[in-house]
């Protein structure tokens, strides 16, 4: 059982998003998806879970092709995958128990309250977040507290697929590395199948066993790590440059001739002498 | 070569129009079976139409009784200044309680529903698709139109109909309050006008189109905030549109009723 994209292509109006994307996920194994913004990173995600229909191509997870599933089987489908949206898509409406409930999928869970609010309690642990937070409503919460209660929704099913759409964007770099750890503990703690979308190197190399790089529609890439890092792909070697020289600049490695360094003798970008 | 040009530019602009219409012919075709489809999950929509009923209606009430309210004391003034010294003073008591049942409290509530209830379901469904919450309940194995459009449009389908005939009422009581203190006309003689011209269809008649406008200011919104895109603009738009075009067919609809139901009655 894997996730098998075969030749998809999709095109919106004039933008051609994927084309002939082929791209595979072994049983319990993590693959990050790399590239720049705007590359049809996510848009590749969504095919997986059948919120997008390829215009050519086939989708394949647990042996079912996604775009030929019924409403039913689609739903069952969907009921063994967790999906972490980029802004969490939390609702609004909802505090964080009910907003964690609704990710427990199957119905006759769903209905036995005492088993929700220890499966909720659980998956705020799990996110370590504290279970007063079940009582909070998503416009309460700070940014990485919306995406680990995101994360959490998605593993309330118990499913055998995570699928995180940029779990780490738009957070500064102390909470980007708590969501990295996270999906790192989930892998290793519940075992799951994961892809994981995004465009920070860094991230992308500590959480996957393998990483694929998607640029202009078709992925680039695809191998270990250090398969990437080797790669004399001009296109890979320029992506992989750029990001981990932020990378560098965020852990404050990096010093810059600045005009007050020049003056005081040595400030690097952090500050620290 | 300007001619061909332009002849161009209209034929590459009704093949889009056209294709925008089927593919909104579709959306809407589908949208409509899988709310039928839905309505088999009674579990999951019921509490949620209960909650949804309860803002529509008592939400609405007093804007519905406000405009209804005003509607039958214009009424009544204007069937003093037409009619005074010419016909009988009963006459009033027919005008306002025909023109509440048969065309003002409908109409007047269904556009002010299209107004609130429109605007309202547009913006919240167009907030949730580009926040992506739409997406985010599909991905758990749920129907967003079980869970979001069934209860609001059933919502609707009920208290609807209600405000309508509170509308009817309210609207002929400041009719009959306001012909009595301007014109003088005693609640005897009302009731004598309002029943003499007052025939069962009248009320069969503003029921139906009570009916007809419940589901077209529920669903035109719910459909076209369903189908929100591109953002804050998109939601702002969505919002518009849905107003508009919950309005328009209201008077639409007011149209054809009347053509079909008096219009074969006379």
């Amino acid at each position: 059982m894997s996730i098998e994209l075969k030749n998809v292509s999709k095109r919106f109006v004039d933008n051609v998003v994927l084309d002939g994307v082929n791209f595979e996920v072994k049983v319990g194994e993590t693959v990050a998806l790399l590239g720049p913004s705007g590359t049809g990173k996510s848009v590749l995600l969504k095919h997986i879970i059948g919120l997008i229909k390829p215009d050519s191509g086939e989708v394949w997870v647990d042996g079912l092709q996604v775009p030929l599933l019924g409403r039913k089987e689609l739903s069952k489908l969907r009921s063994r995958i967790g999906y972490v949206f980029q802004n969490g898509a939390l609702f609004d409406s909802m505090d964080v128990f009910e907003n964690i409930r609704l990710g427990i999928t199957d119905e006759a869970l769903y209905a036995d309250k005492d088993y929700c609010i220890q499966r909720v309690k659980e998956c705020l642990r799990l996110v370590n977040l504290n279970e007063d937070v079940g009582r909070k409503y998503p416009s309460e919460l700070s940014g990485g507290m919306r995406k680990r209660v995101g994360i959490s929704r998605a593993i309330a099913g118990k499913p055998t697929y995570l699928l995180y759409d940029e779990p780490t964007s738009g957070l500064d770099p102390v909470n980007a590395d708590v969501i990295d750890s996270l999906v790192e503990r989930l892998q290793q703690e519940i075992g799951v199948t994961s892809v994981v979308v995004t465009h920070d190197v860094r991230g992308a190399f500590r959480v996957a066993d393998r990483i694929a790089l998607l640029s202009k529609a078709k992925v680039r890439a695809v191998g270990t790590a250090e398969e990437i890092i080797a790669s004399k792909d001009p296109i890979v070697q320029q992506f992989l440059e750029r990001d981990l020289e932020m990378a560098v600049i965020q852990a404050g490695q990096l010093t810059f001739e600045t005009p007050a360094r020049r003056r005081s003798g040595g400030y690097d970008i952090t500050g620290a002498r | 070569m300007r001619a061909l040009t332009a002849a161009l530019d209209l034929r590459r602009y009704v093949g889009r129009w056209s294709l925008r219409s089927a593919s909104h012919a579709g959306r809407f075709w589908f949208m409509l079976v899988d709310l039928a489809r839905g309505l088999a999950e009674w579990r999951v929509w019921f509490p949620r139409a209960i909650d949804q009923t309860y803002a529509l209606g008592y939400g609405s009430l007093f804007i519905v009784t406000l405009v209804a309210g005003f509607a039958g004391a214009v009424t009544s003034l204007q069937a003093g200044y037409q009619f005074t010294g010419q016909l009988p003073l009963y006459v009033a008591g027919g005008i306002i309680s025909e023109s509440m049942i048969l065309e003002l409290g409908p109409v007047l509530t269904g556009l002010i529903l299209a107004g609130r209830i429109g605007a309202r379901y547009a913006a919240e469904l167009g907030s949730m698709r580009v926040t992506e919450q739409i997406d985010a309940l599909e991905s758990l194995g749920r129907s967003p139109v079980t869970h979001l459009l069934l209860p609001r449009i059933l919502a609707g389908i009920v208290a609807i109909p209600v405000l309508v005939m509170l509308a009817n009422g309210f609207g002929i009581l400041v009719g009959y309050i306001t012909a009595q203190s301007s014109l003088g006309l005693s609640y005897a003689d009302f009731e004598f006008g309002a029943r003499y011209f007052f025939r069962p269809l009248d009320l069969y008649y503003s029921i139906v189109k009570s009916f007809a406008f419940a589901t077209a200011v529920t669903v035109i919104p719910c459909y076209i905030g369903f189908n929100t895109q591109q953002g804050a603009e998109g939601v702002g738009r969505s919002t518009t549109q849905a107003v508009v075009a919950a309005s328009v067919t209201v008077l639409m609809l007011d149209t054809i009723l009347t053509k079909l139901i008096l219009g074969t009655a006379q």
